[in-house]
């Protein structure tokens, strides 16, 4: 794999929609009226007009955040990693978002303190398995992560999401993605939160408690009526998808990653020379 | 759904009074790009007696860090409005800018300025960055870059920027509250 490779990547995940997310937008303009079905229609062009004109369908083009499967050291990985996010940042383009979080100093190049994020884990074979999330920030500022107590159970897991949610209001750009991560700690809550908006909207839940529990999120979430940019409508969220993983028998942590409608993320597989993106 | 209006250069209290939540607002001329940092900056100056170096006296703010590459706007949506909430209501009173463009609504600090100066809130469709670029026709300034790109102001030349939904209303109207009350 090359720092190319990366750049390439992220220039497609920047300028085309995923097909599925893309589908759940087109249902759900079928679905309102008014202004909400006005600002669907428009958001429609738009991924149409980046994908036709290969530019950036959102000006924020986010902090970007790499999932990454290897053997062994990552250490070449992550240099591939930022040297193609340097490159992308000239080449796609991309906007410079990175800065100092006193002075606000900007970085210039997406590259800084802990950025890019890179999160490494082991993988079982030979192949190198990337995913790259590019994730804005009107709605990353209104994700919330929190510890409940085991007594709050699943009643208090529902609420804090739609708590959320419900405050986040229009802030977000829905129609939303939300991403819940249940369990773990306060920081594997939140990273479970965001590994979950990797998973294609349309992908069944293999664990038929978490499938459930999706199903009746997605459901009160719209009930919610905020509706498209918070116009008031049938479509408040496009999907919700939850990850879990144990925890302290005295906790009970819970993360809601809020992602826009502009769910970019796109994946890269090399084996040797040979590198393969997905969508 | 309401009607549908175009504003052109610099705007006069008329205009605004005119407009009312649920309109559309296309908008030909000069826009300046403002958000966080910029707000900050602008009021540091004017608290302290100064001028800015732009005049937005009967002008368009727009709550956007646009995506520039050589000297061209890539990508140019609004960003979310609601954290200038705690500048907008001084900038209003103290330059006199007639319409604000940005996404999510803002709150009740913001909503008294508008009737008090007679100014309007309108919001672009979030996240459609590339079909706002397609109504920028140039770059006529560039202000306060130290901030860096995304911060700094913009002055965008644009023509038929829009659909612009008038959410708060010179007359202390908010669409979401229409909306809620079942008026719209």
């Amino acid at each position: 794999m090359r720092p190319e490779d990366i750049a390439e990547a992220i220039r497609i995940m920047e300028t085309d929609l995923p097909p599925d997310v893309e589908a759940a937008l087109a249902r759900c303009l079928d679905e309102e009226e008014g202004i909400s079905r006005e600002v669907l229609g428009a958001i429609l062009e738009n991924v149409r007009i980046a994908r036709e004109g290969g530019v950036p369908m959102c000006q924020d083009t986010g902090s970007l955040v790499f999932f990454v499967g290897a053997k062994g050291c990552c250490d070449e990985i992550c240099r591939i990693i930022k040297e193609g996010v340097a490159m992308a940042t000239e080449a796609v383009p991309l906007r410079a978002n990175i800065v100092d979080p006193f002075s606000r100093r900007n970085t210039g190049n997406n590259l800084g303190r802990g950025n890019p994020m890179i999160h490494l884990e082991p993988s079982p074979d030979g192949m190198v398995r990337i995913g790259i999330l590019a994730k804005g920030a009107g709605s990353e500022n209104v994700s919330a992560a929190t510890m409940l107590d085991p007594d709050q159970s699943v009643a208090g897991i529902k609420e804090f999401v739609l708590q959320t949610i419900r405050k986040a209001g229009a802030k977000p750009c829905p129609p939303i993605i939300a991403g819940v991560g249940v369990g773990g700690s306060l920081d594997e809550a939140a990273l479970l939160s965001k590994r979950a908006l990797m998973r294609r909207l349309d992908e069944p839940t293999e664990d038929a408690f978490a499938a459930h529990l999706e199903v009746e999120l997605l459901r009160e979430i719209n009930s919610l009526r905020i509706g498209p940019m918070g116009f008031g409508g049938k479509n408040t969220a496009l999907a919700v998808r939850l990850e879990a993983a144990d925890c302290h028998t005295a906790s009970l942590p819970v993360a809601v990653s809020i992602q826009c409608w502009a769910l970019r993320r796109i994946f890269l597989e090399a084996e040797g020379d040979r590198v393969a993106i997905r969508r | 759904m309401g009607r549908a209006y175009i504003l052109q250069g610099r705007i006069g209290g008329r205009e605004v009074e005119q407009l009312q939540v649920g309109d559309v607002v296309y908008i030909t001329g000069e826009i300046f790009t403002m958000r966080d940092q910029a707000h900050l900056k602008a009021l540091e100056i004017l608290r302290g007696g100064g001028s800015l170096p732009f005049d937005l006296q009967g002008g368009v703010i727009y709550h956007c860090g646009p995506l520039v590459k050589g000297g061209k706007v890539v990508s140019a949506g609004p960003t979310t409005s609601m954290r200038m909430e705690r500048s907008e209501g001084e900038i209003i009173a103290r330059t006199g800018a007639r319409c604000i463009i940005g996404k999510g609504g803002m709150g009740p600090g913001t909503l008294s300025a508008l009737s008090s100066h007679c100014a309007v809130y309108t919001e672009y469709p979030g996240g459609a960055g590339a079909l706002a670029a397609r109504s920028v026709v140039g770059i006529r300034e560039v202000h306060w870059r130290e901030l860096g790109d995304p911060e700094a102001v913009w002055v965008l030349e644009v023509e038929g920027f829009g659909p612009c939904f008038v959410t708060m209303d010179s007359h202390g109207r908010t669409l979401r509250d229409a909306i809620k009350k079942g008026e719209q």
